[in-house]
């Protein structure tokens, strides 16, 4: 392969956000020609290097050269990567639901006449197009009426309307079911008997395996290493150690856990898609909980654990379908969020900010949210009682705060959690589902909530984490539910965890149990 | 200095809305200074207070509705197309089918509450935008009212006037004021000294020092002050005025209202709907009935305005409450409501009421045309926002912070003062 011209260079590449190092001194050396496989967990900084690269962030917010088609490039912005032949494909389609296929392709690049659009030729260019990406449609049906397989090939046909060099696909089978992303893989082999170079990044190693040239693994924003798929007979388990190869530090606290008999048990658990009703979410999904447990969920994104939670806690997310739902022995229906509040469930949101929070709230309202009925007498509201609520509560989970008149906003993302745990703490569940309960918060933070998790669990609550870093499901819980494409796949206990077995069951159908 | 921040700190500290709901009582406080001086003295006389208030109670009443709709991140654009087709039907009611008055406005409110049913559930359970359903309301029910009363007027009787433009009675000896005002203003001032009471009470128990004790009898001088003054005035008007009845209705509404949206789970919920309504609905808030409450309680005020503006004017028309719903929505975003929902207060809404309505009364008074009266409302309407919306993206608080800021000599330490101490200038609007 060495002999091959090199396309694409990134050399020593380095990019801060305020606070956080997202890449630090990554390289990249993509040859032309080839099918170049980019690997690491999520947060490792693929996505940000593909902005660095397709000029999201333009030269001078990043550190290091991008030397392209043999000359040093200084992209400002994605139109001049894409008038270079670099162009991107995103996980989330950026194709308009309303608009023809043949518009969507030529969107922002429509070929004129006088001024006015030519469609003719358009949809003429269209046809020629689609053929190449093997899309059988008639270039005016609307993008909303054909599916996500075919949605993806409008997005490549799009690319191919750009005269692509360099395609970069981000995550392009994540949405697909088996025969699109067969397909798609496919196309991209013929791609690359055309010549075409394509970097894609995916979480699904066996389709990895099965069609890159060269490897490249990040980890924690550093290249680790560049594999050549067939000198170095690169396969799963050697991309898994790859991506995690990382010690664990003592970044938790000492806990020994107490744990009881099963209490909450969910059977058969089947939801569907809110929208695309063809889309199952979650499939015949079960799980059990004890009392005093930490119980983690390990699985990629997308693979449907924040679907499954919040489907549970009061069917707040997809259309239910089927499943049951056992607490103390006894089955409960919980319709909405008010009976999984009344039957002791809180959920922890994965995007505080969104959906966890009212932003314009203080902390002394936000605490008390989710149980006024707590505070009040008929109705109305106990200002003391929700102070001094609040105010334990600032106490105990130690929330950097002048006081509790402080609006939430203007807390950091460390003390934001904490006020959002207090809510849910305030409602005094039996199970708290917390997903992805230290996501963008600072390693010091990170362990205080640790302690609190734990605590809580000593209490004798059930404790459900949803998270996407290995280490942390590994170092807080006591069992660990692998999820893949909305199924459970494997259920490992704490001395059996390592990174390397979770990330194999994380990312295949396979189902197995090593217990 | 100390004592300035003191007074700072318990006056204005706190959140952006209630500064602003500061600046908006100040600059209340400035129009009616500046129109007393303009019309040598005839702003602040009886009659003329008398007349500000009865010609816009109704308007003052949709805006307590406004504001909860808004707060809930809604739009009411029917209001007055609803206190149209309310009042020409009661008006109708009673012609033609004799129905006795007090039974009369019992139909009014229950039109109201079936036409805000009807509204809401489009909103709430269909999920159509409220501007949109709105919208169709205001065509649907102005065109009812014409067809209802075949484009003419109805008049109503006697009995069913008080409500519009009926004042408290004469009672007891003659003192030369009317004595059941003067009791009302007296109510009122031991109303509030006994909240400032209570108020220093819930900040000891939360263990938060009161406001400084002489802070607290400054700002009980000023209210009882206003109080009595405006008692005094309402109660020496001319021989059978004196304070309105449809200002009492108002009061009373404004104190309720006031005490729903601030002080119970209910009211809570609104504001939760309005400033995320996922974070509410995965808090337990149910969603639609929030929605569906407060488009119906909308309508049932809309119902009560139309009522009495009819009972003002004697008579149910076809032009009645045109524009009525502009007003309203001006009154609260004035009030320092936020477009975006979540935020905004009774009392300041009132506020933003009142200044609208001393404008226009000012104006009137000047014997400036109606033509150059909207040209100013509207200057002032998106003066009032821009100013709070330029502060708000220079990280600054509000009018009077910038103002005041000049007299600060240490970095300003984070406020301490309870939510009580805080909403004090909403108080003084509640009651002045």
């Amino acid at each position: 392969m060495s002999d091959v011209p090199i396309l694409l260079e990134m050399r020593s590449i380095t990019k801060e956000f305020p606070g956080v190092k997202a890449l630090s001194d990554v390289n990249l050396v993509v040859r032309a020609g080839e099918i170049h496989a980019i690997c690491g967990e999520n947060g490792a900084g693929k996505s940000t290097l593909m902005k660095v690269l397709s000029g999201v962030y333009p030269y001078g917010t990043y550190d290091g050269q991008i030397i392209y088609q043999g000359a040093e490039t200084r992209f400002s912005d994605i139109r001049s990567s894409e008038n270079a032949g670099i162009v991107i494909i995103h996980q989330e389609l950026a194709l308009i639901p309303d608009m023809s296929i043949a518009e969507n392709i030529f969107l922002g690049n429509e070929p004129r006449k006088r001024g006015a659009i030519d469609w003719k030729s358009a949809n003429r260019m269209a046809l020629d197009l689609m053929a190449r990406v093997g899309l059988q449609e008639d270039p005016d049906t609307l993008i909303k009426d054909i599916g996500v397989g075919k949605q993806q090939l409008v997005e490549i046909a799009k690319a191919f309307a750009k005269d692509v060099k360099l395609l970069i696909l981000d995550e392009p089978t994540a949405a697909l079911n088996e025969a699109d992303s067969r397909h798609l893989l496919d196309l991209l082999r013929g791609f690359r008997s055309r010549g075409i170079t394509s970097i894609m990044i995916s979480h699904k190693l066996n389709e990895i395996e099965a069609i890159a040239d060269q490897i490249t693994i990040l980890r924690d924003g550093r290249t680790v290493e560049t594999l050549d798929v067939k000198a170095d007979g690169a396969d799963e388990d050697r991309i898994v150690r790859g991506m995690v190869g990382r010690e664990l530090s003592s970044r938790f606290p000492d806990h020994t856990p107490k744990i009881g008999e099963v209490f909450f048990e969910v059977r058969d658990w089947n939801v569907r898609h809110p929208i695309s009703a063809e889309r199952q979410v979650c499939k015949n999904e079960s799980f059990v909980v004890r009392r005093g447990e930490i119980v983690g969920f390990a699985g990629l994104m997308g693979a449907g654990r924040t679907e499954l939670a919040m489907s549970v806690f009061g069917r707040s997310y997809g259309v239910y379908e089927s499943g049951t739902i056992i607490k103390d022995g006894k089955e409960i229906v919980l319709k909405s969020v008010a009976d999984a509040i009344a039957h002791g469930l809180a959920y922890v949101s994965e995007d505080r900010k969104a959906i966890g929070l009212n932003l314009l709230d203080d902390i002394k309202a936000s605490t008390v949210a989710a149980k006024l009925s707590k505070i009040s007498h008929h109705g109305v509201l106990d200002e003391v009682a929700e102070y001094k609520a609040a105010e334990a509560y600032r106490k105990e989970l130690r929330t950097k705060a002048p006081t509790v008149d402080e609006s939430v906003s203007k807390l950091s993302g460390g003390n934001q959690q904490k006020v959002v745990l207090a809510k849910w703490m305030f409602t005094d569940p039996d199970l708290l589902i917390l997903d992805e309960p230290t996501r963008g918060i600072d390693v010091g933070a990170k362990y205080e909530i640790y302690g609190i998790i734990q605590r809580l669990a000593d209490q004798g609550k059930g404790v459900v984490v949803i998270s996407s870093e290995l280490p942390e499901l590994i170092g807080l819980c006591d069992r660990i539910y692998t999820v893949f494409e909305g199924t459970i796949t494997g259920e490992i206990a704490r001395q059996d965890a390592d990174p390397e077995t979770l990330m194999k069951q994380m990312t295949s159908t396979k189902k197995m149990q090593t217990r | 200095m100390s004592r300035l921040k003191d007074l700072q700190k318990n006056l204005f500290g706190g959140t952006t809305s209630n500064a602003r709901q500061f600046g908006m009582i100040f600059t209340l406080v400035a129009i009616i200074v500046l129109f007393q001086i303009l019309t040598d003295g005839l702003t602040l006389r009886s009659d003329n207070l008398i007349a500000l208030f009865n010609q816009n109670s109704y308007i003052l009443i949709l805006a307590i509705g406004m504001l909860m709709v808004i707060v809930a991140g809604h739009i009411d654009l029917s209001v007055g197309s609803i206190a149209a087709f309310t009042g020409i039907l009661v008006a109708k009611s009673m012609a033609e089918w004799s129905l006795p008055w007090p039974v009369a406005i019992l139909f009014g409110l229950a039109i109201g509450a079936i036409i805000g049913a009807w509204q809401g559930f489009w909103v709430a359970y269909i999920g159509v935008p409220a501007f949109i359903v709105t919208l169709a309301g205001m065509l649907l029910f102005r065109g009812g009212n014409q067809f209802i009363g075949n484009a003419n007027t109805i008049p109503v009787p006697e009995g069913f006037r008080v409500i519009g433009s009926g004042f408290l009675p004469e009672a007891g000896p003659d003192t030369g004021y009317n004595n059941l005002t003067l009791l009302l203003g007296l109510a009122a001032c031991v109303a509030v000294v006994w909240r400032e009471f209570q108020a220093r009470k819930t900040r000891r128990e939360m263990d938060a020092d009161p406001a400084p004790m002489w802070v607290s009898v400054l700002r009980m001088a000023v209210m009882v002050g206003a109080i009595v003054f405006a008692s005094l005035r309402f109660a020496s008007g001319r021989v059978g005025t004196s304070f309105p009845v449809s200002g009492i209705i108002l009061v009373a509404l404004i104190l309720i209202y006031s005490f729903y949206t601030r002080n119970t789970a209910g009211g809570r919920h609104i504001y939760a709907v309005g400033g995320n309504s996922r974070a509410a609905e995965l808090s337990g808030v149910k969603l639609k009935r929030v929605n569906f409450f407060v488009m119906m309680n909308m309508a049932v005020l809309a119902a009560l305005a139309g009522m009495i503006f009819v009972a003002r004017s004697a008579a149910s028309g076809p032009q009645d409450g045109n524009g009525w719903e502009l007003d309203a929505i001006a009154a609260v975003f004035i009030g320092g409501a936020a477009v975006a929902g979540g935020i905004g207060t009774i009392s300041g809404s009132i506020v933003g009421g009142l200044v609208m309505a001393v404008l226009n009364n000012g104006l009137q008074l000047l014997g400036v045309g109606t033509d150059r009266v909207q040209i100013i409302k509207g200057l002032v309407l998106l003066l009032a926002v821009a100013i709070d919306v330029y502060n708000k993206s220079q990280g600054r608080f509000s009018v009077i912070g910038s103002i005041t800021r000049s007299f600060r000599r240490d970095t300003p330490t984070p406020p301490t003062s309870s939510s009580d101490a805080e909403r004090e200038p909403a108080r003084t609007a509640v009651s002045g």
